[in-house]
């Protein structure tokens, strides 16, 4: 299963492009490489962060096992 | 009147007369039809207990005027989460029943709990040593609560302020969590029971689970000291973060819980990251990547600045001109050294210069002999080494001549 890495990876993966970055010991091709893949996961993590709509359901047990359905909150 | 002599009116459907089977068949359809009879509370204090090796377990239940049989079956009495006790006040809940076998009516109790103070407390006490024996309360066995849940499990009932507000505060935190509710009741005889089966269907598909109730009486907040419910907690796969009650309420599930809140507020915030936090720390990320990658820039050129100062005109001309002091400075020591140490040496030289034109083949030559060679200038010494055909060179002091050999060596 390829699942999108979560955000509590994402946000790891980010910190640790920094470190790597702020070592200040990469050739710069690399340091560019790494600096590209930085943005792209502080952009992801800032669109998870900021444009998440919560998801809450209800478990309830029904004839065919358990399920769950959307609940309401105003 | 003579008993024997009373006659009845015949009534359509009803036979002339009963058996016992058939009466007492009567009345436990009657009872059991009655919806007052079914799903009751009764309270009274326990007398005459009889624990059952069959694990069922029988005693009476009575006030100051009546007194009723009660039994527990096995499936029930492992579940009620407290030891019943003779002289014990309690709330049974049930249904009433009639045993035609023994013409008997009973009550089928389903839960119990303590009722008076006096009661409760002994209980609770009691309940409370026990898994504390057991080291069910140890702070070894607390587990830290995930640092980013991606689902929240919330057991409570699914009506009334305190899933709401658990809800706005996971809202307003940490949006990116899926919520999911397992409704139970929280108060009455079927709160345990109830409470353990939304915590079983929800602990093993979220990362951490929430038990929360509103404040209340001690008898309202009674079954959060269920033993049974304690252990389920303690087993549960994912951590348990306890709110019962108010601040001042302790209850067997806030001792066995992995975190205890004081409040279900508190809870939503001790599960969730707050999101303002979390947005300034991907932002602070970004602006230090930004940061670094400007300065992984200015360093490389800074190098390539320094390279080319190096290769620069003026550069290049300072190092010849260093270069160009150096060399005056090392002519000027030879030119002074080298006048002297000729003079010194002179002398051998010449000496040397002497002893070599003695030696010299050309000394030879310009005594009248002549030296073949061989083309390549090697010295033909012995006419053995010659064959007819031959080619040599004769050299003499004035120069050199090629000759062929045309005749080998006569015998001298």
């Amino acid at each position: 299963m390829t699942e999108e890495p979560n955000f509590e990876e994402s946000l790891a993966a980010l910190e640790a492009t920094v470190d790597a970055l702020s070592r200040g010991d990469l050739p710069l091709d690399r340091a560019l490489a790494v600096f590209e893949e930085g943005l792209g996961l502080y952009r992801r993590c800032h669109a998870i962060l900021a444009e998440s709509e919560q998801r809450v359901t209800k478990l309830i047990a029904a004839a065919e096992g358990l399920i769950e359905e959307p609940f309401p909150v105003e | 009147m003579d008993p024997i002599s009373v006659t009845w009116e015949n009534r359509p459907g009803v036979p002339p007369a009963l058996t016992v089977t058939q009466l007492a068949r009567i009345i436990r359809d009657t009872v059991r039809a009655n919806p007052i009879l079914s799903r009751i509370l009764v309270r009274g204090e326990v007398s005459n207990l009889q624990p059952a090796p069959s694990g069922h377990v029988f005693f009476t239940l009575k006030d100051a005027t009546a007194q009723l049989s009660c039994t527990v079956f096995r499936e029930d009495a492992e579940v009620l989460g407290f030891d019943l006790e003779d002289g014990m006040d309690v709330v049974v809940s049930g249904d009433v029943d009639v045993f035609p076998r023994r013409g008997s009516v009973q009550l089928l109790v389903k839960a119990a709990t303590p009722a008076g103070v006096g009661a409760f407390w002994a209980a609770y006490q009691k309940t409370r040593k026990k898994l504390a024996a057991e080291g069910l309360f140890d702070a070894v066995r607390k587990r830290p609560l995930p640092s980013f849940p991606r689902t929240i499990g919330v057991v409570t009932s699914e009506i009334g302020a305190v899933v709401h507000d658990i809800v706005t505060i996971l809202r307003r935190r940490y949006p990116i969590a899926h919520i999911v509710v397992a409704p139970a009741l929280v108060q009455g005889p079927e709160a345990p029971a109830s409470l353990r089966r939304a915590l079983a269907v929800v602990s093993d598909r979220v990362d951490v689970v929430i038990v929360a109730r509103g404040g209340g009486s001690l008898e309202d907040l009674w079954c959060f000291n269920d033993e049974g419910l304690a252990r389920a907690i303690a087993a549960s796969r994912a951590p348990v973060v306890s709110a019962i009650g108010h601040e001042t309420d302790v209850t067997i599930v806030d001792f066995v819980a992995d975190v205890r809140a004081a409040t279900p507020s508190a809870a939503a915030e001790l599960v969730s990251p707050d999101a303002t936090e979390l947005m300034a720390r991907i932002n602070g990320a970004g602006r230090s990547l930004i940061g670094e990658i400007h300065e992984a820039l200015r360093s490389v050129r800074n190098r390539a600045m320094a390279l080319r100062e190096r290769l620069s005109p003026r550069a290049l001309q300072r190092g010849v001109e260093t270069n160009r002091s150096v060399l005056e400075r090392s002519f000027a020591g030879l030119s002074s050294v080298a006048p002297r140490e000729v003079t010194r040496h002179r002398g051998r030289l010449e000496a040397i210069g002497r002893r070599l034109d003695v030696l010299s083949p050309l000394a030879t030559l310009q005594r009248g002999y002549a030296i073949a060679e061989r083309e390549d200038g090697h010295v033909v010494a012995h006419a053995a080494e010659v064959e007819s055909g031959d080619a040599l060179a004769v050299r003499f002091q004035d120069g050199r001549i090629r000759v062929h050999v045309n005749e080998e060596m006569e015998e001298p």
